[in-house]
């Protein structure tokens, strides 16, 4: 039976997340963990996350488990979502900059104030809803349909160095980066645990996936 | 393309059981609420809001079965209302499997209950519901009020003032209904919603008064909210949330379907 660690940092509800891999999977193991032995041994870690990141930052720094996530997400299939995603940055512009994994070279930016859509309406942040995700294509969006919509609730995006590293991207009103792949890693910032069949289908896809590109 | 207008069903909930009032009384039955979310769920409902309304403290553990049943096969946002008072009452709904919380009366009686839930939670679970009446007379500029113990309290406390001082203490969203017409099932109060939406920075839910399929539409193009919530017309069948979304579509706004 394969396994999946949900890393446990105190920052959010994780439930959501697992039942989602469970349901997903029914034969997985799910694990919500902040236990390094646990995480090190899964076949799969998920690093899910909502809130500040000054707090993500300074829980992950304290329990040490900023190293762990380092150390895995080198070696095994591994899926950062929302504030997780963003967590794997160089850096947020969020509680006036935090320092963050550096995982991913590059940045997480706000959304301007006072943005307008096509028809002169001001666009609210946080960006809350379901919007459409153009993917680039990688194993993870198997049986997804391209433009497919994901629920999405931030305020902060992610800027990436590299644009190679861009598995996905969304508009508001610009296209932004909503997903981030690299080798054995992929990051989301919409909730594939609250989108229906497509977050599903993803979680799913994850499950199966061997963290080749 | 871009951003979708979201539909939301509101399920309220008495001692288990789905209900709807009329302007809070007649309360009619409309079912078993795990079964109606598995059915808004298949219709394509963006989200599914519950709220709360068991009178006693003792039947509270009701809603936390709901959430946990619903959470447990139903995957799209869910938002739980009604009695959320203290820091514990978020932590449950959370724990059971509600994305949000709704806060109400709590945020009238101590505000700073909103910037402590937001500091604790996040501001991405935090909807603060405001119930508004009416208060200008015929001719005056218009003005509404928040109104508490389900519409028969008046408080003073001005909406669109009280909307924007919610969002400075962190609410992630505004779930905004219209007491004058809550139950009618004659629109939205497009004004006041427009009044709100255009003051906030953070989305707005237009809420109460949902009759039919054109007011849903009226309410994102001439009230200017993010997302429109009704119970009445999805209960007992008059629509399902796909022809909902369809003439919205039909009438020229983005919808997920």
């Amino acid at each position: 039976m394969s396994s999946v660690a949900v890393i446990d940092y105190g920052m959010g509800n994780l439930h959501s997340i697992a039942k989602a891999l469970q349901h997903a999977d029914s034969r997985v193991n799910v694990q919500i963990t902040a236990d390094a032995m646990v995480i090190r041994s899964a076949d799969r870690v998920v690093f899910p996350g909502v809130g500040a990141i000054r707090d993500c930052m300074q829980a992950l720094n304290e329990s040490g488990l900023a190293d762990v996530i380092r150390e895995v997400a080198q070696s095994k299939p591994f899926l950062g979502i929302c504030l997780g995603m963003q967590a794997l940055l160089t850096d947020s512009e969020e509680n006036d900059g935090i320092a963050c994994l550096n995982i991913f070279p590059g940045h997480a930016r706000r959304f301007a104030d006072q943005m307008l859509d096509g028809d002169g309406n001001v666009l609210k942040i946080p960006h809350m809803g379901w919007n459409q995700v153009k993917q680039t294509p990688h194993p993870l969006w198997q049986d997804i349909p391209d433009h497919s919509r994901f629920y999405f609730v931030h305020s902060y995006y992610a800027a990436p160095d590299d644009q190679r590293d861009s598995a996905a991207t969304a508009d508001y009103p610009q296209a932004f980066t909503c997903a981030l792949a690299k080798d054995n890693k992929f990051a989301v910032q919409f909730h594939p645990e609250k989108s229906q069949t497509v977050g599903l289908q993803l979680l799913q896809n994850f499950l199966a996936w061997d963290g080749n590109a | 393309m871009s951003l979708a207008k979201r539909i939301i069903p509101c399920l309220d909930v008495d001692n288990g059981r789905v209900v709807k009032g009329v302007k809070f009384v007649d309360i009619r039955d409309a079912g078993d609420p795990v079964e109606i979310a598995r059915r808004y769920d298949r219709e394509g409902a963006d989200e599914i809001t519950f709220l709360d309304i068991t009178a006693t403290h003792d039947n509270r553990d009701t809603i936390v079965h709901v959430v946990e049943q619903v959470a447990s096969e139903v995957f799209i946002p869910l938002t739980v209302g009604g009695g959320i008072r203290v820091l514990e009452d978020i932590r449950r709904m959370l724990n059971a499997g509600a994305d949000k919380v709704g806060i109400n009366s709590a945020a009238v009686f101590r505000p700073e209950f909103v910037k402590e839930a937001a500091e604790k939670f996040g501001s991405q679970c935090i909807v603060v519901a405001i119930d508004a009446k009416k208060v200008s007379q015929e001719g005056e500029e218009s003005r509404w009020e928040i109104f508490t113990h389900g519409g028969r309290k008046p408080t003073g406390i001005n909406a669109v003032e009280w909307a924007v001082r919610m969002k400075d203490y962190g609410a992630g969203e505004i779930l905004l209904t219209s007491m004058d017409r809550d139950g009618t099932k004659s629109g939205f109060d497009l004004a006041l919603t427009r009044a709100i939406s255009e003051a906030v920075s953070i989305p707005v839910i237009a809420s109460g008064g949902v009759g039919n399929l054109d007011h849903l539409a009226d309410g994102i193009t001439q009230g200017k909210a993010d997302a429109v919530l009704a119970a009445s017309i999805f209960h007992f069948a008059e629509y399902t949330i796909e022809q909902a979304k369809k003439h919205m579509q039909a009438r020229g706004i983005e919808v997920r379907l």
